[in-house]
């Protein structure tokens, strides 16, 4: 039991921190920015295919992702400068549009450019089998993903809280007005905070890409939950979308693997077995909700 | 569109008199983007394959394909249906990969009294009780290919299975048919999410019941992801694998490779098959498209087949509906799975083979067939049909 | 923006329009095109959802992104409906109605609490947990949706035959444009269109600005619902498909293509949207990038839709 235990909470690590990598550049986006993108789970599916793309071009998965990485962010940084940085004076509205178009866009593009079956993309040989620990067998590449996961939180961390352009980010996250006047070049800091969110999107596709598949409306699914993330962690904030993240992707695999189980000892099996993945399936969405009610501003709100 | 209009009427003004003018029209809805593509598209080419061998005729008469994707959607799949059916006025339908899509577009296509050729989903309404004239299936009742397994599995001996399928129509039918003829201890059933891709939950839980043998059922790229991560878990080591075809043909192999040798599966066909018909068929298919055939391609190949024949057995008069039906229940062609008839209920009475993926003589890794499990095996909800 | 005032030949030009659709279904059975029949109450069907997203995002000035939630719940109640043998659409449209509106009721006390990009968000957000909901609950059709077996009837007149559907579905959004009409121009709709201007001040004014907003959000949502319930008689299916955020997505795209805030942006948009999905399908299948692109001109160039370039009375802001 605490075997299993414990091998769920490292799925459910894993989870949180590819959350977490998606969750960082949009609550960015929108906390300094103050720009809703819809678009950016389109980001995360655009840089899993030029990933999975240089991955068989080079026939190298580490080439391949450092290449798609690049890729998605000079795609990222052409979309600041023509489209995104038109639309951050402009309601909400005309940015849901926009962005809600840019997804139509890249869906329909990706299926021109590599057909509408999904890429498989393959981890590197090395990493395709298990590892032994803790008396048990967890498979190796799911680690590697873990690690990468840490290795950008805690490079972030560093970034945000202890440099100068951190700070400006912070600033500019609390009081975007304040921070101008203080003579910080924010269109400048608008574009760069834009682009490492379009690498770290990548990123986090790339690194998926041999877990899941590299398909056509991948970047939706998982948009909304670095929303759920985000509201959870409170907007703008980098350590609320780390603890969101972690709580988001923690409670929505321990739910799914434990839910059923309890709910089995504790109902007759029938409302058991209709209950228990429904339960499951919106647990997540209750969490925020909850949240929401007591926090409106969510748990680490970055501006005062 | 007044051209078109004017061309309509004018097509109507001849369809009294003169059959031989009109195109068989043939509405050809699948699943052809997303995680279930694979097969669709299999499906798809095997159709295509046996259309360019006909000239694009379906018996002797100039013949159209219409086709489109149903992106796994039951809504989108009904609206494409729908549009087939009262705009375009086919005359076959068929492609239909998931069973859940098949149930929500059946009722319109019998509803219009369309024939419809199921080159893949067989879901059990429809081989019992809500048995249709107008519904035939050219490959399998769902549950057959599972209750091969299941009887193999009991017949070697293990003693204590974890089931896994998704939570749709077709994987209950799965289940059921697996226990069937599986008798033993079933340690788990878990129910997926129909298109999941990552099984790190469900693998976890799996070690946790120890089972001696995992038996899977999940189409397309639910079934490479499950294969590839059940491997990666180191999980092979202690657990055989069984599926059926589905879970373990070229579209699974091609994108798995080695780790799937020595996996077990059941099919009603194999590329190995010793028959004049489906060594045409795979030398065609590997021809035309630079890969072996799936058991799905062989279904959508044989599914023109069957209409080629019916529409030469009326002579080209598709819109004599009673005569149409008896030309299809006779069965007229030559199948790439050797022969076989169809039941009263419009479902195959045929035999299930065991195989195994091996390394074939050149060196590729593909199904080798081992032998037959089941001989003109019926399935079991025939009995409720009564067919009118 | 400022208050809704419809320009003087809207009447007259609706009623046309109205009259000409009356003839519809007759005109179309002559020319043996009755496919179109079902196309044009699908038309009619997303101009009535697009209509009750106008009425919250226009009027109301709430940008919500998770009305499918409701125009699925309201499909859903419809095929419970008919599967627990309740028929008369009499009966199961307003209780599709009802249950919309109570969870938009719910949706909206939570969510309107907060503002801005929270409140997209929160309203995406409750639109996914439906969404999941439904797609869990295997009493409901899990993944496959929940199918009706037949259609229902509405007022004793089956609606197998697709020319009554038709009709209904022509009554009943007449009937609702009708009511929107009056609304606009009466006492609530001048009061939530003075809120989506200047909120502080209405506050300020004494006005119950929380209250006004929900009950908005809340009569949106249950023209929502009579809609998805329509829309599952057209198809024949209530499908997990139409609460996903996608389908939230293309109501407001139709409001926006429409115009926002105009009477009739959403009947404009729902046929302009559909119409070029129709046809342009057929001839390019990859058209979602002429339309992504299309969407964002609007946004840089043309910001208040399609019926705003015919609106000649409309002062400027």
């Amino acid at each position: 039991m605490t075997q299993l235990f414990l091998e769920q909470a490292l799925n459910g690590l894993q989870f949180g921190l590819m959350l977490f990598l998606l969750a960082a550049g949009l609550t960015l986006v929108f906390g300094i920015m103050d720009c809703i993108n819809l678009a950016h789970g389109s980001l995360y599916m655009v840089g899993a295919y030029f990933v999975a793309a240089a991955a068989q071009a080079a026939d190298s998965f580490w080439i391949g992702l450092g290449a798609g990485v690049a890729g998605a962010a000079v795609l990222g940084l052409l979309l600041e400068l023509t489209l995104f940085r038109q639309l951050y004076r402009r309601d909400h509205l005309s940015q849901v549009l926009a962005t809600f178009a840019l997804i139509l866009i890249a869906n329909e593009t990706v299926r021109l450019i590599w057909g509408p079956a999904p890429l498989m993309l393959n981890p590197p040989e090395a990493l395709s089998g298990p590892v032994e620990i803790a008396g048990f067998f967890y498979p190796a590449y799911r680690l590697v993903i873990i690690a990468f996961g840490l290795a950008v939180a805690g490079l972030l961390y560093l970034l945000v809280a202890k440099s100068r352009v951190g700070m400006w980010v912070r600033a500019g996250a609390s009081n975007r007005e304040m921070t101008e006047a203080l003579g910080i070049n924010v269109r400048g800091l608008f574009t760069a905070v834009f682009v490492f969110g379009a690498a770290l999107c990548a990123l986090a596709g790339g690194l998926l890409g041999p877990l899941l598949a590299v398909q056509v409306g991948m970047g939706e699914s998982v948009l909304i939950l670095a929303f759920v993330v985000i509201i959870i962690g409170g907007i703008g904030s980098i350590r609320g979308a780390l603890v969101g993240a972690l709580i988001v992707g923690t409670v929505d695999t321990l739910g799914r693997a434990l839910l059923p189980t309890l709910l089995r000892a504790l109902l007759p099996a029938d409302a058991a077995a209709t209950l228990g993945p429904a339960l499951a399936s919106i647990l997540i969405y209750l969490l925020m909700a909850a949240i929401l009610f007591f926090k409106p501003q969510g748990l680490f709100p970055a501006r005062a | 569109m007044p051209t078109r209009l004017t061309a309509l009427a004018a097509a109507l003004m001849l369809a009294g008199s003169v059959h031989a003018a009109d195109p068989i029209k043939v509405g050809f809805v699948s699943t052809l983007s997303g995680p279930g593509a694979g097969l669709g598209v299999d499906i798809r080419d095997g159709f295509n394959l046996a259309m360019k061998q006909l000239n694009g005729k379906l018996g002797g008469l100039p013949a159209e394909v219409l086709i489109a994707d149903d992106q796994q959607s039951p809504d989108i799949a009904k609206q494409a249906t729908d549009k087939f059916l009262k705009k375009d006025k086919v005359d076959f339908m068929t492609g239909v990969v998931f069973s859940n899509i098949m149930l929500a577009v059946g009722p319109a296509v019998f509803q219009n009294q369309t024939f419809y050729i199921s080159a893949n989903a067989g879901p059990s309404q429809y081989a019992g009780e809500q048995c249709n004239p107008f519904f035939f299936n050219v490959a399998w009742q769902n549950d057959n290919l599972h209750e091969a397994v299941g009887k193999y599995v009991q017949d070697k001996g293990f003693k204590n299975v974890v089931i896994v399928t998704p939570n749709y129509p077709g994987g209950k039918d799965a289940v059921s048919g697996f226990k069937r003829y599986y008798k033993g201890q079933v340690a788990d059933e878990i129910y997926t999410k129909l298109g999941q891709l990552d099984y790190a939950a469900e693998l976890a839980q799996i070690r946790a019941t120890k089972p001696d043998a995992l038996f899977f059922f999940l189409p397309g790229g639910m079934g490479i992801n499950f294969v590839k991560q059940f491997v990666a878990a180191g999980l092979s080591r202690d657990t055989q694998l069984f599926a059926p075809g589905f879970s373990a043909d070229e579209d699974v192999i091609k994108a798995v490779g080695a780790p799937m040798m020595g996996m077990f599966n059941s099919s009603h066909w194999a590329q190995d098959m010793d028959n004049a018909e489906n060594k045409r068929f795979v030398a065609e298919f590997e021809k035309e498209y630079k890969r072996l055939p799936s058991l799905y391609a062989s279904q959508g190949y044989d599914a023109a087949l069957m209409m080629d024949a019916a529409v030469r057995d009326v002579k080209g008069k598709v819109s004599d509906k009673k005569a149409l039906q008896k030309a299809l229940e006779a069965k007229r062609f030559k199948s790439v799975r050797g022969d076989f008839k169809f039941n009263h209920n419009h479902y195959p009475v045929q035999n299930y083979y065991l195989r195994v993926i091996a390394k074939d003589a050149q060196g590729r890794v593909t199904n080798k067939t081992m032998g037959s499990i089941f001989t003109n095996h019926a399935d079991a909800y025939a009995s409720q049909c009564k067919m009118k | 923006m400022a208050f809704y005032r419809p320009a003087r030949w809207q009447k007259p030009f609706a009623f046309t329009v109205l009259c000409a659709l009356l003839a519809l279904p007759g005109l179309m059975e002559i020319f043996d095109q009755s496919y179109y029949i079902g196309f044009a109450t699908r038309v009619l069907i997303f101009a009535l959802a697009a209509s009750s997203l106008n009425l919250v995002l226009g009027f109301g000035g709430m940008v919500s992104l998770g009305h499918a939630a409701f125009f699925g719940i309201g499909a859903y109640v419809a095929a419970i409906c008919q599967q627990g043998g309740i028929v008369e659409g009499l009966l199961a449209f307003p209780l599709a109605m009802g249950v919309a509106g109570l969870f938009a009721l719910l949706v909206g006390a939570l969510s309107l609490r907060t503002r801005g990009v929270y409140f997209i968000m929160i309203t995406l957000a409750f639109a996914q947990m439906v969404y999941y909901l439904f797609i869990s609950a295997r009493a409901w059709g899990g993944d496959d949706g929940l199918p009706l077996s037949e259609r229902m009837q509405f007022a004793g007149l089956s609606l197998t035959d697709d020319k009554v559907l038709f009709y209904v579905a022509l009554g009943l959004l007449t009937a609702i444009m009708l009511l929107l009409g009056r609304l606009a121009d009466a006492r609530f709709g001048r009061t939530i269109q003075a809120i989506r201007e200047n909120e502080t001040r209405m506050e300020a004014l004494g006005y119950p600005v929380f209250r006004y907003r929900l009950v908005c959000f809340a009569l949106g949502g249950a023209i929502a619902g009579l809609a998805g319930a329509l829309l599952a008689n057209l198809t024949g299916l209530a499908s997990p498909a139409l609460l996903q955020w996608t389908q939230s997505g293309t109501l407001l795209v139709m409001v926006i293509i429409g115009g926002v805030g105009y009477l009739y942006g959403g009947v404009v948009g729902a046929l302009v949207l559909l119409l070029l999905e129709e046809f342009l399908l057929g001839f390019f299948a990859h058209w979602h990038i002429v339309l992504g692109l299309l969407l964002i001109g609007i946004v840089l160039f043309a910001p208040k839709g399609v019926a705003a370039l015919f609106d000649k009375h409309r002062s400027q802001p």
